[in-house]
């Protein structure tokens, strides 16, 4: 087995009273596509910002290319693509500017940053932008920039922050192309989501992550499997009879759960519970049957959803 | 293993070259109307108090040389502008990158560090104080009010002053989190710019008072370029230098460790 390129051991990170990181163990092999899936304020950016050597862990053992980022900062950074939550371009700089001078940090040869960047604008589909300014680059555009741009110094792990936050379906889906063929090339992703089903597009396995500690590791098939049915059927009856109508259909599936505005029933046969809820004489205001997703997992998890 | 020490090496890449081509960059492309203007503010106190007020005051004595009003405060004025070239760089334009634009949470993300990142930003700002530096210079001379051969060593002084204000002013800048706070280094600086000796002698306050205005550092920087462009420099004056040299060194590990503890921490 070839050795981790990261490895956490009991990571913790505090800041004063808050303890953001509770002590979690990860490794992430070379060439694989990692995800921490986990709810706002899970510790993700956190975990993030240690493997990306801007933050000091407070306590606990990690290792980045097989160095010490509390010792060997910059050389860690000098193998890492980073590609933040916030989009961070320079807006006193041109598109193509922005990846020029971000290679020139990487303390790269002017000429092979120049070389780079054509390639890396193509990547982006930025080509005939070049010579935009930041501000006249649609949401998506800054984004695809922003993933070209921590491809600069062709890093060997790409670390992205919420990747595709704040994007509409159609820009996600063109970052989630571009994301897929750098996981074809054999470059080490790792990336921190809320949403399950780009977890589920993107990682090979996952971590989930919920107040700072792991709740469950593995691929999302099998996290799925593990932790949920095969299939959910989701009916709502209105959020005042929810309440009484779980109370009716006790005993139906493998496991229920009540949500504010609707009831998930959980079992290997989604079309089957629906006959059943009707059998039972309850007939809900809209139903639908899907397969279960790491949501459900996450769900089952904490007790919580995971966008609140 | 709990407290890990940064050494050197997690501050610094040796590439602030990289921090100043940017800085260089983006000036071109945005602000170079406004780093002009910077220049004439100290032209227009030459003209209005040198030349103006100076035909009724005449001459003064300094370091027992007789000499013409306005030479008298030109090359404090001098002092003045690298001093404003060094904190508009500073103070402003960090503000923006620290708050706004995120520039340096960027750069910090690549192999380069707080010291890279400190000392490309500090750069940029002695380039301008020495550009508003070597213009005023000319202008004196277009005034007859340079006295001396020396006066062309007030150039090179006038960078080290600003390397001490830009040093020490970054690292106050990135303690404030609103345009207001800025506010408080105009406060700050605006006396220290008319009681600093500029336009008469220290030898007018009481004691206390004299004491009190050698510790800040403007009259040091006014006392040496005085006595470069006036033609009175001795070796008494070397220590003004040091006191740069140490406001400079204070400055460099002042602000790379803050910027160290906001982006790296």
């Amino acid at each position: 087995m070839p050795n981790p390129v990261i490895s956490a051991k009991s990571l913790v990170k505090k800041f004063k009273d808050f303890e953001a990181v509770k002590g979690i163990d990860f490794e992430v092999e070379p060439g694989e596509s990692f995800g921490l899936l986990g709810p706002n304020g899970a510790g993700k950016s956190t975990t993030m910002r240690m493997i990306g050597a801007v933050s000091n862990r407070t306590s606990g053992d990690l290792e980045i290319l097989g160095m010490d980022p509390s010792v060997d900062g910059p050389k860690i950074r000098a193998q890492l693509g980073v590609v933040p939550q916030a989009d961070n371009l320079d807006q006193e700089l041109k598109v193509w500017e922005n990846l020029y001078v971000y290679g020139r940090y990487f303390g790269i040869d002017k000429k092979i940053v120049k070389d780079r960047l054509e390639g890396l604008l193509d990547f982006a589909q930025l080509k005939d932008k070049r010579n935009e300014k930041i501000d006249d680059l649609s949401g998506g555009m800054k984004r695809r920039l922003t993933i070209a741009r921590g491809l600069m110094n062709e890093p060997k792990i790409f670390l992205l922050d919420e990747p595709t936050t704040g994007l509409d379906p159609q820009a996600r889906h063109i970052l989630w192309d571009r994301l897929f063929r750098l996981r074809e090339q054999g470059t080490t992703l790792v990336l921190t989501t809320h949403y399950m089903d780009e977890a589920e597009q993107l990682a090979d396995r996952l971590i989930v992550v919920d107040k700072g500690q792991i709740m469950a590791e593995g691929s999302p098939a099998a996290l799925i499997r593990q932790y949920s049915s095969r299939e959910v059927a989701e009916v709502r009856f209105g959020s005042d009879s929810n309440r009484s109508a779980a109370d009716a259909l006790s005993g139906v599936g493998d496991r229920i759960e009540v949500l504010p505005d609707r009831i998930l029933i959980y079992a290997n046969n989604g079309e089957e519970i629906l006959s059943e809820v009707h059998r039972r004489g309850l007939v809900p205001i809209t139903s639908l049957v899907r397969r279960s997703s790491l949501e459900d997992v996450f769900l089952k998890l904490t007790g919580r959803s995971l966008i609140d | 293993m709990s407290a890990i020490i940064p050494g050197l090496s997690s501050m610094y890449a040796g590439n602030a070259g990289s921090v100043i081509s940017r800085g260089v960059r983006a000036t071109k492309s945005t602000n170079f109307w406004i780093v002009i203007s910077g220049f004439f503010e100290p032209v227009f106190y030459l003209l209005s108090m040198g030349i103006g007020l100076g035909a009724l005051v005449g001459e003064v004595e300094s370091s027992g040389k007789l000499v013409p009003y306005a030479a008298f405060i030109a090359p404090a004025l001098l002092a003045v502008s690298g001093m404003n070239g060094a904190i508009y760089d500073s103070t402003m334009n960090v503000f923006f990158k620290l708050n706004y634009g995120k520039i340096y949470q960027t750069m910090l993300t690549t192999p380069l560090g707080p010291l890279d990142v400190a000392l490309g930003e500090i750069f940029l700002a002695l380039l301008r104080g020495g550009l508003y530096a070597t213009g005023f210079l000319g202008v004196m001379q277009l005034f007859g009010l340079n006295l001396s051969w020396t006066a062309i060593l007030a150039i090179p002084a006038v960078i080290i002053i600003a390397f001490g204000f830009a040093s020490i002013g970054m690292g106050i800048t990135s303690y404030m989190t609103r345009f207001q706070q800025l506010d408080l280094i105009q406060f700050f600086l605006l006396p220290m710019f008319l009681f600093s000796a500029t336009f008469y002698p220290l030898s007018v306050y009481p004691e206390g008072v004299q004491v009190f205005i050698q510790a800040l550092p403007l009259w040091h920087g006014v006392e040496l370029i005085r006595a470069l462009t006036l033609g009175t420099f001795s070796a008494g004056h070397l220590w003004h230098l040091l006191y740069f040299v140490v406001m400079i060194v204070v400055g460099l590990i002042f602000t790379s460790r803050r910027l160290k503890k906001l982006f790296q921490d």
